[in-house]
């Protein structure tokens, strides 16, 4: 099914990205043709075929990943708002929610 | 010994005689950083005074008796998608622009810990987005070669910043070949190394199954000692593997191959293959022979559906990975916005680029509700495929042998239209990351009009060791000896 500007402006909308009219002409044809390509895999039969679940080796599949349950130190309020765009009174400040 | 001045093995050896210091090593690089910038535009920001302040710790420590790290006094440049408390972490994007994490990566704190200097943070595709470096929020890289042409990419700033002798040695990271690409289009080695082989902790995700730190050096043997420095499980990323890590460079002397099979997929010799570039991979695999390899046709049928399900599985993850950017708690956050859903989709209009928007489109495309097995699961079972054709080659030899990419580095602009056109750069490489195995990619010569031309070595999962041997011993016989002169604007 070829991909269509409501295409574009629904995945748009599920990504929170807010796009431009000039930018959705844009992003169709060119989603549009990379769809196309991929689709060139419904050419194999793999319907008796594991899908590949992560990237890890078996090796990596038999690490042991847990870790004793001990607490450690954590940022910290003061650096972890460090960065924040709108610190306040030790919290993140955002635009109201609805 | 090639390019001797440049390499680890030589200033460790000087430095070790007290012929020179780390804070003569370090400012040298920093002045050639400085210099070269204007041309190259490698580095996002050069740390002088960490810098200069490292290596005279260093230099206080080895002074006093302490035990030498095997990288004491070296300097190195991290991409600038890997954390180093103190410095930037911008990913190439305007959304982290000047970004400062409160941590270090486990790569960083293992370089430090063996002595690096760390010199700068290094210009790169946006989040690792790309296969030219065009995709940078703060301009193209240069190649060192030819400053009107692409060094590759996704880690184009740390490819240009070893093959202009600014530092022996740099960190990079892969997801589809964003090392080994731009090693090949700037005449450097390049490796990969397995998945779970290196700690994911303090890079910033793209593709969580398929990323990688990865090294770049001058020489086989400096790519070896960096790549041993930084490998090994690490609690902080559950996705490393409980595997040793061998003595590389203990590993390295043989240069007889007797014995040592060489696979040559030679169906993917085919179309869109550069001539340049076919003679000299060819001439490499008869390099090969001559050094006592065996040489063995095999086969990878699935090889070609890597592009396909690489941009489905990487775009997917990246969707999931970038829904943390959106203004909250780092980074750039728009000037207007009345409710928090307007401050998300502005701030993400206003902060991303038009490559990883596109990305993020297709990965939320192929993961949405009534396309998810036609396009995720069916990547996911080819993905199966792939990996079963390397393992049943490997049955047979003891690395593959392929182009790095199939041309030498296109111009500046060439390929910016053509999003599709890009990601067929990354043909030969983005196998290695579907199957988790690693990679080496050396370069073997030059194209007429002087362009560095690479092949790559794949191995078995955790084969590192077999390939810097190989590696090795065609280096040592077939030394790049060729160096780009860069001139400072």
């Amino acid at each position: 099914m070829p991909i269509t500007e409501s295409d574009i402006e629904k995945i748009a909308k599920l990504a929170h990205l807010e796009i431009t009219d000039e930018e959705r002409r844009a992003l169709t044809p060119q989603i549009a043709s990379i769809v196309a390509y991929v689709e060139q895999l419904n050419e194999l039969d793999t319907s008796q075929v594991e899908p590949a679940i992560g990237g890890l080796t078996p090796e990596g599949e038999r690490t042991e990943s847990p870790r004793d349950d001990v607490i450690l130190p954590s940022l910290g309020q003061q650096l972890a708002l460090e960065e924040a765009p709108d610190p306040s009174h030790g919290h993140f400040r955002v635009p109201k929610v609805l | 010994m090639i390019h001797s001045e440049h390499t680890i093995e030589y200033l460790s050896s000087r430095l070790l005689r007290g012929e020179t210091t780390a804070g003569a090593v370090v400012a040298a690089a920093l002045d050639a950083a400085e210099k070269l910038n204007d041309t190259l535009n490698a580095f996002l920001q050069i740390d002088r005074a960490g810098a200069t302040a490292r290596a005279d710790e260093i230099a206080a420590e080895t002074g006093n008796g302490a035990s030498r790290g095997s990288l004491a006094g070296i300097p190195i440049v991290l991409k600038d998608n890997i954390c180093v408390r103190g410095l930037q972490a911008s990913c190439g994007s305007r959304i982290l622009g000047n970004y400062h994490p409160p941590y270090d990566a486990t790569v960083t704190e293992r370089l430090r810990a063996a002595g690096a200097v760390i010199i700068g943070k290094t210009n790169c595709d946006e989040f690792a987005m790309g296969s030219s470096n065009e995709n940078s929020a703060f301009g193209p890289v240069r190649n060192p070669w030819d400053t009107a042409r692409v060094p590759g990419g996704s880690s184009g700033g740390s490819a240009a910043a070893v093959a202009a002798r600014i530092v022996p040695v740099a960190l990079g990271s892969e997801t589809g070949g964003s090392v080994r690409q731009p090693a090949a289009l700037c005449g450097i080695v390049g490796v990969k190394p397995t998945y779970g082989r290196v700690s994911r902790y303090g890079l910033v995700a793209f593709g969580s199954s398929l990323d990688q730190v990865s090294v770049f050096g001058l020489t086989v043997r400096d790519a070896a000692i960096v790549l041993g420095t930084i490998a090994g499980r690490d609690a902080r990323d559950a996705t490393t593997a409980d595997v040793p890590v061998p003595n590389y460079i203990a590993e390295l002397p043989a240069n007889d191959l007797k014995g040592a099979r060489v696979g040559v997929p030679r169906a993917l010799f085919g179309e869109g293959l550069d001539e340049e570039v076919r003679a000299s991979v060819e001439a490499a695999v008869e390099a090969y022979r001559t050094l006592g390899a065996e040489i063995i046709d095999v086969e990878l049928p699935h090889a070609k559906y890597s592009i396909a399900v690489y941009y489905i599985i990487a775009t997917a993850e990246a969707s999931s990975n970038l829904a943390r950017f959106d203004g909250a708690r780092y980074g750039f956050r728009t000037e207007e916005a009345r409710t928090l859903s307007e401050m998300y989709r502005r701030t993400r209009d206003e902060g991303f680029g038009a490559e990883v928007k596109r990305r993020i489109m297709l990965g939320t495309y192929v993961l949405s509700s009534g396309y998810y097995d036609a396009y995720y699961r069916k990547a996911q079972q080819v993905r199966t495929l792939i990996r079963n054709d390397f393992l049943k080659a490997f049955e047979r030899c003891d690395a593959i042998l392929t182009p790095t990419t199939p041309t030498p580095a296109f111009l500046l602009g060439e390929k910016t239209d053509d999003p599709l056109a890009m990601y067929l750069s990354d043909i030969y490489t983005c196998t290695a990351n579907l199957a988790g195995i690693p990679g080496i990619a050396l370069p073997c010569g030059l194209t007429t009009s002087g362009l560095p031309i690479g092949f790559q070595l794949l191995g078995s999962h955790w084969s590192e060791a077999t390939l810097f041997r190989l590696a090795h011993a065609y280096e040592a016989e077939h030394p790049l000896t060729a160096r780009p002169h860069v001139i400072a604007r």
